[in-house]
C-alpha cells in the first residue's frame, strides 16, 4: 500500500561522515531531518561498520573509533535514519523515492543535502571484466568489514594511497601479495608531502603500510602497470609492464606473475547521480576528481535548496567530509529561515576552520588519485570500456569517427553507458576518450542524469496494491 | 539456467579457498544454495563475498559477449554481481547471506 510522502525540513542521502554530520549539524538546530543510506549502518566506505554478529578486532583502528564516534552522534541526534534504504529517484521540490526492507518509502523535503561519496576509476586493460579481478576499494571492504582476503596470491596495481593500504592489509592479514604495481614513481609520491606535514598521524600510518610491505619483501614495481591479465591453469596470469610516456610499449620489458586475484584501481571518482538528475550545473576539475556539482563553500548547488557535500563534491578525504557535512547542515537551517543564532555562527566559524585544514590534506592525496590522460589514450581497441553493454574503445572511436561529438551521442549510438550501472563504472574513460578528440572534457560533457539511480523492479516500486485502490478520477462533464 | 551451464566453478567449500580472516570472529555458519549447490558462509556476510569467499567467481554471463562477470567493486554500484535470490534480481554484493537462500546466476537468457 503506498501511502503519503512524509514531510521534513531536510534529507540526507548518503550515511558517510558528511552525511552524518549534516543531518547531526541540521537536528542540533531543530530541523527535522531524514538520512538514507543503501548500507545496513552508517559510516560510509572509510568507517564502514563491521557486519551485525562480527567481533571487532582487538586493536581497534583508528577508522574503527572515528566510525563508532559518528554513529554515536547520528543516534544520538534524533535524526530520522533509514539504513538498508535504495534511493533510485529524486525530483525537484524535493521528493525522495527510495526501497526499503519493508517496500517503497517516498520522502519530501525543501533542502536535500547529497553526501553520495564517489565510486573508483578503474582504466580498462585487456582482462579487466575476469571475474577474480576486483577493485581495490573492493579489496578494502573485503579485508575491513567482510573480513576475507582477496586471494590467496595476489597482485596489487594501480595509483593512489589505497594501493600501499590495501597490499599492507593483505599482507598484516596473513596473505601473500605476489607484486604490488604501481603507475606513479618516487617523484610522484614526494610532491604531496609539504602538504600532507599536516597529518603527521596519517603520514605515520602510510609509513607503517609501506614498512608492512617491505617486511614481506613484496616485489614492488614503480612506474610500471598491468598490460594483460588472462585466465590460465585455473589461475590468472598478469603481465606488466613499464609506464611508456610518449612511446611504444616493449614486449622485452615486460614480466609475468602468476595470481588467483587482481586488485586494481586507478582513483576515485566524485558520485553525481543526484546532481546531474535535478541539473545543478557542473564544472569539471580533474585534481578533484572529475566532474563535480559547481557548489559554494557551504555546499549549496547551483539548484535552490540542493547541497553537495563531501567526497561527492570533489575529492578531500573523508576528515575533510564530516566538516564539510556539517557546513551544509547549518547552512541548511540557516537557509530554512530560522533567526540567526550566536552559538550557530560560532560553530560555522570552527567547522569551517577544521575543514580548511583537512581539505589540504586530502587534495594533495587527490593529486595521486586524479586520471592520466596517457593511460586512457593507451587502452586497446578491443579492449571493452563498458562492462554492462560490452562496449569496446573500438566501438567508442567509431561512434565519433560517425560524428559524435559528446558522450550522450556515444551513449546514444553505442549503448555505452547505458546499462544497469547508468555509466557509474565508464562515464569517467568514455568521456575523456570523446575529450582527446573533441578537443578538452567540457565539450566531451557528461552523461545526462538519469532515473532511476539504481535498478528497482517495477514489483518493489509499486509495492502491495489492489487495482481498487488506484483513484480513478471523474469523468470531465461533457 | 540449466546445469550445463559455464557459469558452474567453484567447490562450494569454504576450505578450498582459506580466505576468511579470524574463523571465530564471525556471524553463525549458515548455508544457502548456489544453482543448486550448498554454499557455507556467515551471517553478517553479503552473498557476494560468501560466494568468492567458496571459489564461485563467476555469477553471470555478460548479456552482449556471454563473457563470464563477477563481483567487482562492492558497493552496490557497477551492478556487476546481479543474481538472482528468492526469485528477485538484486546486487549480491548488497545482499546478506542467509540460510536457505535460493541464489541463482544473473545470466538472463537470449530469447530463442
Amino acid at each position: 500500500m503506498t501511502t503519503a510522502p512524509r514531510a521534513l525540513d531536510v534529507v540526507v542521502i548518503g550515511g558517510g561522515p558528511a552525511g552524518i554530520m549534516a543531518a547531526v549539524a541540521a537536528r542540533r538546530h531543530g530541523a527535522s531531518v531524514a538520512l538514507l543510506d543503501e548500507n545496513p549502518a552508517a559510516g560510509g566506505q572509510v568507517y564502514r561498520a563491521p557486519p551485525p554478529g562480527f567481533a571487532r578486532e582487538v586493536a581497534t583502528s583508528s577508522e574503527q573509533v572515528d566510525g563508532d564516534r559518528l554513529r554515536a552522534l547520528l543516534a544520538a541526534s534524533g535524526a530520522m535514519t533509514l539504513f538498508a534504504h535504495k534511493v533510485w529517484s529524486v525530483g525537484f521540490g524535493f521528493r525522495i523515492d527510495a526501497i526499503g526492507p519493508d517496500g517503497p518509502i517516498a520522502l519530501t523535503a525543501p533542502k536535500l543535502i547529497v553526501a553520495t561519496g564517489t565510486s573508483e576509476r578503474v582504466v580498462p586493460f585487456p582482462g579487466w571484466t575476469l571475474p577474480g579481478v576486483i577493485g581495490l576499494a573492493a579489496a578494502t571492504i573485503l579485508l575491513k568489514s567482510q573480513r576475507m582476503l582477496p586471494g590467496r596470491a595476489t597482485l596489487v596495481a594501480g595509483c593512489g594511497p589505497l594501493l600501499v593500504a590495501v597490499a599492507a592489509g593483505i599482507v598484516k592479514n596473513g596473505g601473500r601479495v605476489v607484486a604490488v604495481v604501481d603507475l606513479d614513481g618516487p617523484r610522484d609520491w614526494l610532491a604531496p608531502l609539504p602538504a600532507l606535514m599536516s597529518r603527521p598521524d596519517l603520514l605515520a600510518r602510510g609509513a607503517r603500510w609501506l614498512a608492512a610491505i617491505r617486511a614481506a619483501r613484496v616485489p614492488v614495481l614503480l612506474q610500471h602497470t598491468l598490460r594483460g591479465v588472462r585466465e590460465e591453469g585455473g589461475g590468472l596470469r598478469v603481465t606488466v609492464g613499464p609506464v611508456s610516456v610518449n612511446r611504444m610499449p616493449d614486449a622485452r620489458e615486460e614480466r609475468t606473475f602468476d595470481a588467483d586475484c587482481v586488485v586494481v584501481g586507478h582513483g576515485l571518482t566524485p558520485s553525481t547521480d543526484v546532481t546531474r538528475t535535478l541539473r545543478a550545473r557542473h564544472r569539471y576539475d580533474a585534481a578533484r576528481g572529475g566532474w563535480i556539482a559547481e557548489t559554494d563553500e557551504f555546499g549549496r548547488a547551483t539548484v535552490p535548496g540542493l547541497y553537495v557535500v563531501g567526497d561527492g563534491s570533489g575529492i578531500a578525504g573523508a576528515a575533510a567530509a564530516e566538516h564539510h557535512g556539517e557546513l551544509a547542515g547549518l547552512a541548511a537551517v540557516q537557509d530554512l529561515g530560522r533567526p540567526p543564532s550566536a552559538v550557530r555562527s560560532r560553530q560555522t566559524a570552527s567547522a569551517r576552520k577544521r575543514y580548511d585544514k583537512a581539505r589540504r590534506f586530502g587534495g594533495a592525496m587527490a593529486g595521486l588519485m586524479a586520471i592520466r590522460p596517457a593511460q586512457v589514450a593507451a587502452i586497446a581497441h578491443n579492449t571493452i570500456v563498458c562492462r554492462c553493454e560490452d562496449v569496446t574503445r573500438g566501438e567508442i572511436e567509431r561512434a565519433i569517427d560517425d560524428g559524435a561529438r559528446e558522450v550522450n551521442q556515444v551513449k546514444a549510438w553505442t549503448r555505452c553507458g547505458m546499462g544497469p550501472c547508468q555509466g557509474r563504472t565508464c562515464a569517467d574513460i568514455v568521456g575523456e576518450l570523446v575529450a582527446q578528440r573533441v578537443g578538452g572534457r567540457e565539450a566531451a560533457g557528461y552523461f545526462t542524469g538519469r532515473l532511476p539511480l539504481r535498478p528497482v523492479s517495477l514489483e518493489a516500486v509499486t509495492g502491495d496494491y489492489v487495482y481498487a485502490d488506484i483513484p480513478i478520477p471523474k469523468a470531465a462533464p461533457l | 539456467m540449466s546445469s550445463d551451464s559455464p557459469v558452474d566453478k567453484g567447490s562450494g567449500d569454504d576450505r578450498a579457498t582459506g580466505l576468511r580472516i579470524g574463523a571465530h570472529a564471525r556471524g553463525a555458519a549458515i548455508e544457502f544454495h548456489f544453482d543448486g549447490r550448498a554454499v557455507s558462509a556467515h551471517e553478517g556476510e553479503s552473498v557476494a563475498c560468501a560466494l568468492f569467499a567458496a571459489g564461485i567467481r563467476t555469477l553471470r554471463l555478460s548479456p552482449r559477449t556471454e563473457l563470464a562477470r563477477g563481483m567487482f567493486c562492492l558497493m552496490g554500484s557497477c551492478q556487476e554481481c546481479v543474481v538472482w535470490v528468492d526469485g528477485r534480481r538484486v546486487a549480491a554484493c548488497q545482499e546478506p547471506a542467509r540460510a536457505g537462500l535460493d541464489v541463482r546466476s544473473g545470466t538472463i537468457e537470449a530469447s530463442p
